[in-house]
């Protein structure tokens, strides 16, 4: 998606609103759908696209529109130096809520912003300052030059130029390091994370932007509606933007905006029909939300928006002329990697009881071993997903024991899963592009102002190259998740590269391959290993590995029981033992 | 303070703790066995509350009409689901019993039949709703992640709201004690509706304790919830464990809502606060653990009391803000990173 | 009498085929073994029979066509797995996972349970001696015993074992083969997924290797035991 539909539509927002014959009170309409969009943008980002549910986008709207409310009515400051103020108290509130809940995963993150929302309800309520539950009335319309934007049609298009800029400035966000980084955190968080991204700084972040937008939309409210009280920051309205951004399709932008507008509409109708149809009045919508809401998820789990328009494959334009990225100092070192009685129990299960090897530069080693030896649990403890219970690990001479996953990439650590770990909504090269996470530097508002294009490129040069490197060149358009599982493994191991690792991780690479392909991985392996990398695999695949690996590791009962080049490792009796048994 | 508020405030506390606990004991099982997050939990404490108030004017409460619409719109679901299998029995749960619900209470509802047995008609009228809300809104998404069970629940709470007032209207009403007599204990008078919500509430703890570690159902049902693919492997079905489940948590909230209406006048959204309250305690449990739930449930309910005493105003934001550091603490202990789906 | 019968079994993750049109049959009474190499499929293919997982072909059972069969209804009709990650109770005591294993007969009431229990135990006198135990705190050849006996609870026609030998010392996987010799004898059928392919084809009436998904070997037990292909498979064919 390019950003060519800004210019017509911004000015539709000029000219829309004056059509003679529009009824005003679809202008009112379509600015309440505007305000509600942005919100609902934020909450796109961080729930659809970052998997971290909020009921409490309202509460931050709430911040936004009673500190621009204070500030223009108590101190009588101009409405539009309540701008920055308002974005800048939502964000600081985000930042703070967030420090102490962000840790939280999945359904008790969601509660936990039920709760804030509730307490921050009723805060708004009993302070004072905040003029209790009347709120506080009076507030000052924006003006231009002078001129009172007391017109809904002016405000229409104030609304609709924010809308436009909101929609524009989040899209150059997930179009960026950053934002790769974003729409990893929902089911990649490990793949990120091993390719360096900081998983609490990319959550906090997108827990942030989302509460800027709520901050706008407060402050536009707040001089919209001249008046604020907290029952538009409570629950059930952070309720019913969650429901906005469910129907419209919670991962997908232009959602946000079909959500709103269905559920502000559908809202509409229903306060003016229900009353008529039950004979009382009162706020009956809700029970049309929820049963729409638990409709939804039960009938289109994500959304509508997918359902009326075929997804574009939209190609990432990579000029060939981009500078490569700055490739790592490689450390001289004659031990890539030192395990020493690495040890790891969960509760009183020994997982690994006592690993120890050496790695060398340009060496091949494979680590095979039955079902259930420790194998993966080796893996993990290399790549700083599990920290090891006793042992030491050197990488490159330097003690790393315990560092984290993202601090082993940034040692030069690079691996592959298992079970793949692709991020289902990005392209092949989107993928292979988070692996260079590492080696660009573009902040997430450089990225917004479009200022990190030249970066930009040259990461997709290298995601290029590297895609090029593993033969699926061809394939980098298409969503990752729509290769085949054996293709799959090799975007990884693209992945792995764009990192410029110094040690390559791979688990299983070659599960899933036909046999020409595994000749051709074989051939990479090798090339690779001859330019100086150290390559340890897990393999399953003996035929592979045997012709492969210049050594190997075996391990039986979380320890190794034998280490050697593969000839001999073929005739080791405990080797056959362990992998054919013994007659019982 | 002098002893005898601190007293009063206490005794305020432990009673209202009770009811917490009750509601945190049901919030618990039902994400334990179904993973679902039962936020509707306080619309059956106010449609018990409620229902019961209007029995004791002697008027038919219009819940039967949300019982026979539930019944019947499960009935729908089911069947559809189902394709035709089984379908004698799903009539008879979703059908027959609500209209054999509605016909007693018509024909007793205006004789003022005492007490004991508008709690009974109260409890039978509500608790049959939350089997009927699992078979609408959550066993067609029972392979839903958490989150996913998560919204549909506030979905749930959202309808069954907007239902809640329409049925029972904006007012609110307040329904009869169980019992008018004061004791005194020292310089101390309790109310004896303080000792029948102590003693009802200590009887269904035990029941529910009898139930989990005693029969095989029970057993069974903390089968599915500590390993759901071992409890198919040994032929547990688990969305009838989950129909179980539910069935309890209607029974012990519409308990909780008859227990409460006489303590204080309810709405038809009051159930919702109240709830939230439960909630609160169950989430210092981890979801999981039943003890420290009704600890917690005590613990909020004398957190509420004594702070309605010092600063009332601000009485909701401290109850719900004492659960950011008790989640704080759970997060600090978990920090593995894990992929979520 | 054929008790199992399965043909063109395919399960697909993703793009990956992790079985593929594979045929296997049984008779009552017997021990059949598939064996193969890691990540050959041998779990994905008893976690298909047993309905955990879908998959196309068909699977005969006892003359009924299972397709739309649950895993629950497929234990109703005497179709056990113990699975390979044994997937017991932990929090519960040993005499609770066994009582549970007894979900299938819980209309013969609690003396029909008693009595298979103290079967059970008889079979495995370890489980006896911890039957206050929690189950999480048993060792890993004790879990491997719970877990078949809770199977056994359930009296299944046919039960089904995946690796009962894995990750455990060799004198238990001596006594975990000899008991599977023994419920044979009382007339169970089972179907062996196992690596230790030596023990696991000397007790078999008949075994399949199973490759990258696919049949790649089948025959007598004792025949497969001697194959020289079966080495070759586990530890690659020599380097050329």
């Amino acid at each position: 998606m390019t950003l060519r539909w800004a210019i017509p539509a911004l000015a539709l927002c000029v000219v829309l609103p004056w059509l003679p014959g529009l009824p005003l009170f679809w202008v009112t309409l379509a600015n309440l759908i505007g305000i509600s969009a942005i919100v609902v943008t934020g909450l796109v980002v961080l729930t659809g696209i970052g998997g971290m549910t909020s009921f409490a986008q309202a509460s931050f709207l709430g911040f936004g529109a009673y500190t621009t409310a204070i500030l223009s009515t108590r101190y009588g400051l101009n409405p539009w130096l309540g701008l920055p103020a308002a974005m800048a108290a939502a964000g600081l509130a985000a930042a703070a809520i967030g420090a102490i809940t962000l840790r939280l995963k999945a359904h008790y993150l969601a509660l936990g912003t039920i709760a804030w929302s509730v307490s921050l309800f009723f805060l708004f309520g009993n302070l004072d300052i905040l003029g209790r539950n009347d709120g506080i009335s009076a507030i000052p319309p924006l003006t231009i030059a002078g001129f009172r934007l007391v017109d809904v049609r002016l405000s229409a298009t104030l609304i609709g130029v924010s809308v436009v800029g909101v929609i524009a400035a989040t899209h150059n966000l997930l179009d960026s390091r950053w934002g790769r980084a974003i729409r990893a955190l929902r089911g990649g968080a490990m793949a990120a994370a091993s390719c360096g991204v900081d998983i609490a700084r990319a959550r906090m972040l997108a827990f942030v932007y989302a509460a800027l937008l709520a901050g706008l939309a407060g402050w536009l409210f707040a001089h919209l509606q001249r008046a604020v009280n907290p029952t538009p920051f409570g629950l059930y309205a952070g309720i019913q933007y969650l429901l906005m951004a469910v129907v419209g399709g919670a991962a997908y932008l232009p959602g946000a905006l079909l959500g709103s507008a269905l559920v502000v509409i559908v809202n509409d109708r229903l306060q003016d029909w229900l009353p008529k149809l039950l004979g009382t009045s009162g706020n009956f919508e809700i029970i049309a939300f929820g049963l729409l809401l638990v409709l939804v998820l039960q009938v289109a789990p994500e959304g509508l928006w997918p359902h009326i328009t075929r997804r574009r494959r939209h190609t990432h334009p990579r000029p060939i002329a981009a500078m490569a990225l700055p490739k790592r100092v490689a450390a001289q070192a004659n031990r890539a990697f030192e395990v020493a009685n690495l040890r790891r129990n969960f509760g009183g299960l020994v997982a690994v009881a006592d690993l120890s090897f050496t790695l060398a530069p340009g060496e091949l080693l494979a680590l095979i071993g039955p079902n259930g030896a420790g194998k993966s649990t080796s893996f993990n403890l290399l790549t700083g997903v599990t920290r090891p219970s006793a042992g030491t690990v050197h990488l490159m001479g330097r003690d790393v024991t315990g560092l984290s996953a993202p601090a082993m990439a940034e040692g030069g650590v690079a691996r592959s899963f298992q079970h793949v770990k692709l991020v289902a909504g990005m392209s092949v090269i989107e993928n292979v592009a988070l692996g260079a996470h590492l080696r660009g530097h573009a902040s997430p508002l450089r990225s917004i102002l479009r200022l990190d294009r030249a970066e930009e490129a040259r990461q997709f040069a290298e995601a290029a190259t590297q895609l090029a490197h593993v033969g699926l060149g061809d394939l980098a358009d298409r969503p990752a998740t729509s290769l085949a599982l054996g293709q799959q493994r090799i975007v990884e191991i693209a992945r792995a590269l764009a990192a410029d690792p110094a040690v390559l991780l791979l688990d299983e690479p070659a599960a899933g391959l036909r046999h020409a392909e595994k000749q051709v991985l074989a051939a990479l392996l090798r090339r690779l290993a001859a330019s100086g990398m150290a390559i340890l695999l897990v393999e399953h695949d003996m035929d592979f590995v045997m012709n492969l690996a210049d050594r190997l590791v075996v391990m039986d009962f979380g320890t190794v029981i034998a280490e050697g080049p593969p000839e001999q490792i073929r005739q080791n009796p405990a080797v056959i033992e362990a992998y054919l048994g013994g007659v019982a | 303070m002098d002893q005898s508020i601190f007293l009063i405030l206490l005794q305020d506390g432990v009673v209202n703790g009770a009811i917490y606990a009750l509601l945190a004991l049901c919030l618990v099982m039902v994400f334990a066995v179904t993973r679902v997050i039962l936020i509707p939990q306080g619309e059956l404490v106010s449609f018990a509350a409620l229902t019961y108030a209007t029995l004791d004017t002697g008027h038919v409460p219009a819940s039967l009409y949300l019982l026979g619409g539930l019944g019947g719109a499960a009935f729908l679901r089911a069947a559809w689901a189902k394709r035709g299998t089984a379908l004698l029995w799903l009539a008879v749960e979703t059908l027959v019993l609500p209209a054999g619900i509605a016909g007693v209470t018509v024909w007793l509802a205006p004789q003022k039949p005492g007490v004991a047995v508008e709690v009974l008609l109260a409890l039978a009228i509500t608790a049959p709703l939350a089997p009927y809300l699992y078979r609408l809104a959550f066993q067609p998404l029972a392979n839903a992640s958490v989150l996913v069970l998560l919204v549909a629940s506030v979905g749930a709470h959202l309808a069954l709201g907007g239902l809640g007032l329409l049925i029972f209207g904006p007012e609110g009403s307040r329904g009869p004690g169980f019992s008018t007599a004061m004791l005194s204990l020292g310089d101390q008078v309790v109310p004896g509706q303080s000792l029948w919500i102590l003693g009802l509430t200590l009887t269904a703890m035990a029941g529910l304790y009898l139930f989990f570690e005693f029969t095989l159902l029970g057993t069974a049902l903390r089968a599915v919830a500590v390993n759901r693919l071992g409890a198919r492997l040994v032929g547990i079905r688990t969305e009838q464990a989950g129909l179980i489940a539910f069935t309890l948590a209607g029974i012990l909230g519409a308990l909780s809502g008859v227990l409460v209406a006489p303590l204080t006048t309810i709405y038809y959204d009051s159930g919702f606060l109240i709830g939230l309250k439960g909630f609160v305690a169950a989430i210092v449990g981890g979801l999981a653990s039943y003890p420290l739930a009704v600890l917690a449930a005590l613990v909020v309910g004398l957190v509420e009391s004594f702070s309605a005493f010092w600063a009332s105003a601000f009485k909701e934001v401290i109850v719900f803000t004492v659960i950011i550091p008790v989640l704080l603490w759970r997060s600090w202990r978990h920090q593995d990173l894990e992929d979520e789906e | 009498m054929t008790l199992l019968d399965v043909r063109h079994l395919s399960v697909a993750f993703g793009g990956i085929q992790a079985v593929s049109d594979v045929a296997l049959r049984m008779a009552h009474g017997q021990i059949v073994t598939v064996i193969g190499p890691n990540g050959a499929g041998k779990t994905t293919l008893l976690s298909a029979i047993a309905g955990i997982i879908p998959a196309s072909g068909s699977v005969t059972f006892g003359g009924v066509d299972l397709a739309r069969h649950t895993v629950e209804s497929r234990v109703a009709g005497g179709l056990s797995l113990v699975p390979e990650k044994r997937e017991l109770f932990a929090g519960m005591t040993v005499a609770e996972n066994l009582r549970l294993g007894g979900w299938r007969l819980r209309a013969q009431g609690f003396r029909a349970a008693t009595r298979a229990m103290d079967e059970c135990y008889a079979l495995f006198p370890r489980l006896a001696e911890r039957r206050g135990q929690r189950a999480g705190t048993l060792s890993g050849g004790e879990r491997q015993m719970l877990a078949m006996a809770r199977a056994l609870m359930a009296k299944p026609t046919l039960l089904m074992l995946d690796e009962p030998s894995l990750g455990l010392a060799p004198l238990i996987v001596r006594d975990i083969f000899r008991t599977i010799r023994a419920l044979r004898e009382t007339g169970v059928s089972i179907l062996l997924v196992e690596q230790n392919a030596r023990a696991a084809l000397a007790i078999s009436d008949y075994g399949y290797v199973l490759e990258g998904g696919r049949i790649a070997l089948e025959g007598d037990g004792a025949a497969l035991a001697a194959d020289p292909r079966i080495v070759e498979m586990y530890l690659g064919t020599a380097a050329r």
